[in-house]
């Protein structure tokens, strides 16, 4: 199954989770949230949250400078 | 409101969504502005113009001369001065009428709380993670309006938080309170107008929230300076969320 990952297109199981994407890009280290098709999924929704065909998922990685 | 008064701010009251009534209201709001850097510097000018009455300044931080490239509201003869004591001068030869208080130290909870009780708004202008969560719990705890910028590299990052809107989400909705300190500015750069860009968002999504019209709750807005690219994201709620699931009902 073809999605867009960060503008690129990838090749990802189908029934992979949110959850499941974020341990394969290697997140842990990180702050993150993820945005698909335009809005950005709650974390506690990322276990159950499966990705279509075509989504646009963009990580989108926490700023803090000011 | 005297002759002078309602000339300076003829522009505004010129405005349906303002008039005399809603300058009064910016005139008797108090702002509290978390942060006196890059963003902070647009921020308070721009308030300070737009003749919100009172601003709360907390910077702990000296002028240093690697601010000057982006932190607008100190000059080159404020090297080593307080960042507040420099910003208050700046702001008073914009408008005198202004009044300021500032927060030159770094603040116990204890009193960084009741500073957020005493604003109608709270801008987030920091330079780290433990104090943007810190502002997202007291804020969400006082119901105080948050206006939250982020800017580094090339990209910015804009929201408002706000307890007192149905349905809002809060800044621990967005980002987990763990995982790594960050990249910062020092290490990482920024470009220079780009804080000026996010710091005026702010300013401006500011005068919409004491004028009780926020605009950027429940959305996260990005900018890509090197592609001058604006993303509006839909922002909901984290069901899960330990600051504002615990005692607010879901509505998002």
């Amino acid at each position: 199954m073809k999605i867009w990952l960060n503008g690129e297109q990838t090749n990802i199981d189908s029934e992979l989770t949110l959850a499941d994407l974020a341990s394969q890009q290697n997140l842990d280290e990180v702050r993150y949230a993820i945005e698909v098709n335009e809005e950005i999924i709650p974390r506690s929704e990322h276990p159950t949250h499966t990705l279509n065909e075509g989504d646009k998922v963009e990580i989108v990685t926490a700023i803090g400078g000011g | 409101m005297d002759k002078m008064t309602a000339e300076r701010y003829a522009r505004h009251i010129r405005l349906p969504e303002i008039g005399a009534a809603g300058q009064q209201r910016l005139l008797d709001s108090r702002v509290l502005i978390i942060g006196m850097g890059g963003l902070g510097s647009p921020v308070a000018l721009y308030l300070a113009a737009a003749g919100v009455g009172h601003l709360a300044l907390a910077d702990y931080d000296r002028v240093e001369p690697s601010n000057l490239q982006r932190q607008i509201i100190h000059g080159h003869a404020d090297i080593g001065e307080l960042k507040t004591e420099s910003a208050r001068r700046s702001l008073a030869s914009i408008n005198p009428a202004l009044e300021t208080t500032c927060l030159p130290y770094e603040q116990d909870p204890t009193e960084l709380a009741r500073q957020v009780e005493l604003a109608d708004a709270v801008v987030d202008c920091s330079d780290n993670f433990p104090t943007r969560f810190l502002l997202n719990r007291m804020t969400w705890k006082a119901k105080t309006p948050l206006v939250s910028g982020a800017a580094i590299r090339w990209d910015g990052q804009l929201a408002t938080f706000d307890a007192g809107v149905a349905g809002s989400p809060c800044y621990r909705c967005l980002y987990q309170d763990d995982g790594s300190d960050g990249a910062n500015c020092a290490l990482e750069g920024v470009v220079a107008p780009l804080v000026g860009v996010i710091g005026t968002m702010q300013a401006q999504e500011t005068v919409n929230v004491l004028l009780g019209k926020p605009a950027l709750v429940g959305r996260l807005l990005l900018f890509d300076a090197r592609r001058m690219d604006w993303r509006s994201l839909k922002l909901g709620r984290n069901a899960g969320c330990p600051v504002c699931a615990a005692d607010t009902p879901q509505s998002l």
